[in-house]
């Protein structure tokens, strides 16, 4: 059973602690929190400690052929095991110094998403513990989701050839 | 030499030690065990009993490079996984053949964008190209035969045959 009013308060309690950082939404599958990137980590400290103690995914997404700034949106769904509610925030990162708080100190999951996101979106998080490439060559240069990285026609000469 | 005592009583043949050589090689291909994507799925199926590969002496897939003589690059080669390729085709005795199998390790497949190696021919020699995706089990065994032809034929296994270049496209042109 879902227990919306729980889901409701946890919520409205951290949309109330931060009436300029924190912005609700209505999503169709769950609600939104549309949050300022440098209040995300107290933001999730606070939701976590209001119950949602899971974090289900961490991406990015890259808004440039919409036009929209900035330009990039870190996207976090949480989850409480508890009440089965959901929320997920969205936190806009500029173009021109991608950067946001790490999440590894609230949620050791948050690791590979994170580096995920840094490998493929170019987006820094600040204070994780490792930050490199995770699924591309540590060499590669460019971030490959972002919508102006070329589709095709970026293959390297043959990877290595020894004598 | 010395010289070679012979009975006219009994049957005997005349062959080069080449010719011999190379029958024995055909007859006994043993593939490196291992796959990179949907098409090994099809590269089990042919080892297995249906399709039963070893009918053409090539079912020992063998686990270590270091006992293998023919690599089937089954599966699309990610940029990542190309020096791994390459170290275990170069881990690979002498003589040794490649097969690209499916559309993916011959050309890139679908995948054309900056994650695939565009054909594993960047990487390793190959010597015979199996079109599908993933190309049905007979087809391999097609593949596998038109290699034991090669073979038979004498061809220098593992030949380059012409220049290998990087393809260099520009930005977003086909
Ligand atoms: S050719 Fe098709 S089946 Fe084979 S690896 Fe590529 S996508 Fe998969």
């Amino acid at each position: 059973m879902i227990d919306q009013a729980g889901q409701e308060a946890a919520i409205a309690a951290a949309v109330a602690a931060w009436p300029e950082g924190v912005r609700r939404e209505e999503g169709i599958d769950m609600p939104v929190l549309i949050v300022q990137a440098p209040l995300i980590r107290p933001v999730c400290e606070e939701l976590k400690r209001r119950g949602f103690d899971m974090l289900t995914d961490l991406t990015a997404v890259d808004w440039l052929p919409m036009g929209k700034v900035p330009r990039f949106e870190v996207v976090y769904h949480l989850f409480s095991t508890r009440g089965m509610w959901r929320v997920r925030l969205k936190a806009p990162v500029g173009e021109e110094d991608p950067v946001i708080d790490s999440l590894v100190p609230v949620w050791p999951g948050a690791n590979w998403p994170e580096r995920e996101v840094w490998d493929l979106f170019g987006i820094r998080f600040e204070g994780h513990p490792n930050l490199t490439r995770i699924m591309m060559p540590d060499d590669w240069e460019g971030f490959p989701l972002r919508k102006d990285y070329p589709l095709e026609g970026t293959e390297r000469p043959a990877p290595i050839v020894r004598e | 030499m010395g010289q070679i005592a012979m009975d006219p009583n009994r049957p005997f043949f005349l062959t080069k030690l080449e010719k011999i050589a190379h029958w024995a090689q055909k007859n006994s291909l043993w593939p490196a065990q291992f796959g990179l994507a949907c098409c090994a799925i099809e590269m089990m199926g042919t080892a297995a009993t249906r399709f039963d590969l070893s009918r053409f002496g090539a079912e020992v897939f063998r686990a270590s490079p270091r006992q293998a003589d023919v690599m089937i690059v089954a599966g699309r080669v990610a940029q990542k996984m190309a020096p791994v390729v390459r170290t275990l085709y170069d881990q690979m005795p002498d003589p040794k053949w490649v097969i690209a199998m499916g559309a993916c390790a011959s050309c890139g497949g679908v995948f054309n964008n900056y994650a695939i190696v565009q054909g594993v021919d960047r990487v390793v020699p190959v010597d015979v190209y199996v079109p599908g995706c993933p190309p049905s089990p007979d087809a391999l065994i097609f593949g596998i035969m038109k290699l034991q032809e090669k073979i038979a034929m004498g061809k220098n296994p593992g030949a380059w045959e012409g220049e290998v270049l990087p393809l260099k496209v520009e930005a977003g042109g086909r």
